[in-house]
């Protein structure tokens, strides 16, 4: 290999584990939802653009960085997501219906609405929020004079890797160490024991769906400097939550930050090697891959690892 | 202490409990012996307000509890150790027991009911940062037994905790069941390992389909003829 095509390469591979930890967290959110509630969120991509539109607005408005705006966003969704579960999910939750998952037709409606309502209040436009260090970037040579390849790191992306980094940090802290959060990883292993152990499931069905949706929309806050918004996003990143909560194996945390990282060096190198176009397709191969081969995702290797099963 | 009046309990449209009444008293070992399908399960289920009846209360220290969320039982002293002990087996054995100390009085002397614990179960204390689902099955009834005693109950109810052990693992179960009532803890016990259940026991019902049939004093128990056919194979 030249020392071209391993530049190219290095370079695909970065870009592949930043854009993968932004998906990480994405998946996060659906994967803690899902594992609490039994429910595939299919709203979970909306309330993603919902977050971008509240960093984009922000930004435009009053100036506020969009990594700020992860500290207004994150709060908002998490509220936004308790009155959905609330309001529209719990109701649906005790009917009797035909339908077996009525609470995920649910989330496809709250979607739509969400979309729809973003394109009737900002018009289909495509936005941005052009920061200052949009087009920086760290460049391998700067640091090492002689290196025989040039990498780079562009700035946006890192710093949006920090932060999701950091969030993962704080969420596995709360979930590991709190007693709320073994509440609710309680309730998503053993909801009848975790009943009898005090634990107002009830509530945790709530917190969840309120922390999920705030993980995403922190997560949009990340996406916006990095990317355009415009008010059908939603259902593309939610395919992407999709993807990774199957990849990781359904309601694994530590498979939905694996999940997320190997979608995105798979995509990485789908748009390098064979076109930026086939990316999509990439993550649907992927996808396919997952269930035919590993249906129960990167968890149930892991989890033969430990239980030697 | 606990006083159970009357129950009629459905699953859907099947009747499985037939009003049914029992009482244990403070200090008491109570057992509930029966077949599979009896409706023992159900009983105690219906105590801790997993199940809900249809007719029927449960009181406890004289105040009905029937109608109270499932959640809030653990905060009167009673705790519920499950059948097939329903741990949470993606988490460590020490993360088990923080699970059983959540509120009031049992999170603040959350470390020194820990070291008791451990102190009863000792294979506990070498695994306590192994994951519970990685345990043998002995294991994992004490961290079963464990968890429900971390909420530091005055009544304990135990779901067949000898099923699928070995049989000295069966006598060190009743022994610490034993440890435990002597310790002032009140016990209501469903089995289906009769013998060594009614020797423990200060008093025993009989379930049969969904009814009691018979109740009275563990050891009398041991010498009826209806017990020791049905139940003892003699």
């Amino acid at each position: 290999m030249g020392s071209a095509q391993l530049e190219v390469l290095l370079q695909t591979l970065i870009s592949g584990l930043l854009l993968g930890g932004l998906y990480a967290l994405i998946g996060l959110g659906m994967t803690l939802i899902m594992g609490v509630m039994k429910i595939i969120n299919l709203a979970h991509g909306e309330l993603m653009m919902v977050g971008m539109y509240i960093a984009f607005w922000m930004f435009t408005l009053f100036g506020v960085d969009p990594y700020l705006s992860v500290f207004i966003a994150g709060p908002v969704l998490f509220f936004l997501g308790i009155a959905i579960q609330k309001f529209l999910v719990n109701p649906v939750l005790k009917v009797d219906s035909i339908l077996p998952e009525n609470q995920v037709i649910l989330t496809v409606g709250i979607g739509m609405v969400l979309s729809s309502a973003a394109t009737i209040a900002f018009k289909s436009d495509y936005r941005s929020t052009p920061v200052s260090y949009g087009t920086s970037a760290f460049y391998l040579s700067d640091i090492w004079k002689g290196s025989p390849i040039e990498l780079s790191l562009s700035i946006p992306w890192s710093v949006s890797f920090v932060f999701a980094l950091a969030i993962t940090g704080a969420l596995w802290f709360f979930l590991q160490k709190t007693d709320m959060g073994k509440s609710i990883r309680a309730t998503s292993q053993d909801l009848d024991a975790a009943l009898l152990m005090g634990v107002n499931v009830q509530r945790m069905r709530v917190v969840t769906f309120g922390l999920g949706s705030g993980l995403v929309g922190a997560a949009g806050c990340l996406f916006i400097p990095i990317y355009y918004l415009y008010p059908a996003l939603g259902g593309q990143f939610t395919l992407i939550a999709f993807v990774i909560t199957i990849l990781g194996g359904l309601g694994s945390n530590v498979g939905a930050i694996l999940g997320g990282l190997i979608l995105g060096l798979f995509e990485s190198l789908t748009a390098t090697y064979v076109g930026m176009g086939w990316a999509p397709v990439g993550r649907f191969l992927i996808f396919i891959a997952a269930l035919l081969f590993l249906p129960g995702g990167v968890a149930s290797l892991l989890r033969r690892r430990t239980f030697g099963k | 202490m606990l006083e159970v009046r009357n129950l009629d309990v459905f699953y859907g449209d099947v009747q499985v409990l037939w009003d049914v009444s029992f009482r244990v008293n403070a200090g008491e070992v109570v057992a509930i012996i029966g077949a599979n399908g009896a409706g023992k399960s159900t009983s105690l289920k219906t105590v801790s307000g997993i199940v809900r009846p249809a007719k029927g209360e449960v009181l406890f220290e004289g105040v009905p509890i029937h109608l109270r969320p499932a959640y809030t039982l653990i905060d009167l002293g009673i705790a519920h150790c499950p059948e097939a002990r329903k741990l949470f087996v993606e988490m460590s054995v020490e993360e088990n027991l923080d699970m059983g100390s959540l509120k009031g009085e049992a999170r603040q002397k959350r470390p020194q009911t820990k070291e008791k614990v451990f102190g009863l179960f000792p294979r506990l204390a070498e695994r306590r940062r192994q994951l519970a689902g990685t345990l043998s099955g002995g294991e994992q009834q004490m961290v079963a037994v464990g968890r429900a005693l971390m909420s530091l109950p005055k009544l304990l109810m135990f779901d067949e905790p000898s099923l699928g052990l070995a049989p000295i693992l069966v006598r060190d179960i009743f022994n610490v069941i034993t440890t435990i009532r002597k310790e002032g803890v009140t016990v209501l016990i469903v089995e289906q390992n009769v013998k060594q259940t009614l020797a423990i026991a200060d008093r025993a019902y009989v379930l049969e389909n969904g009814k009691v049939v018979m109740e009275g004093k563990g050891q009398d128990m041991l010498k009826d003829e209806h017990v020791q056919s049905a139940y003892l194979g003699v």
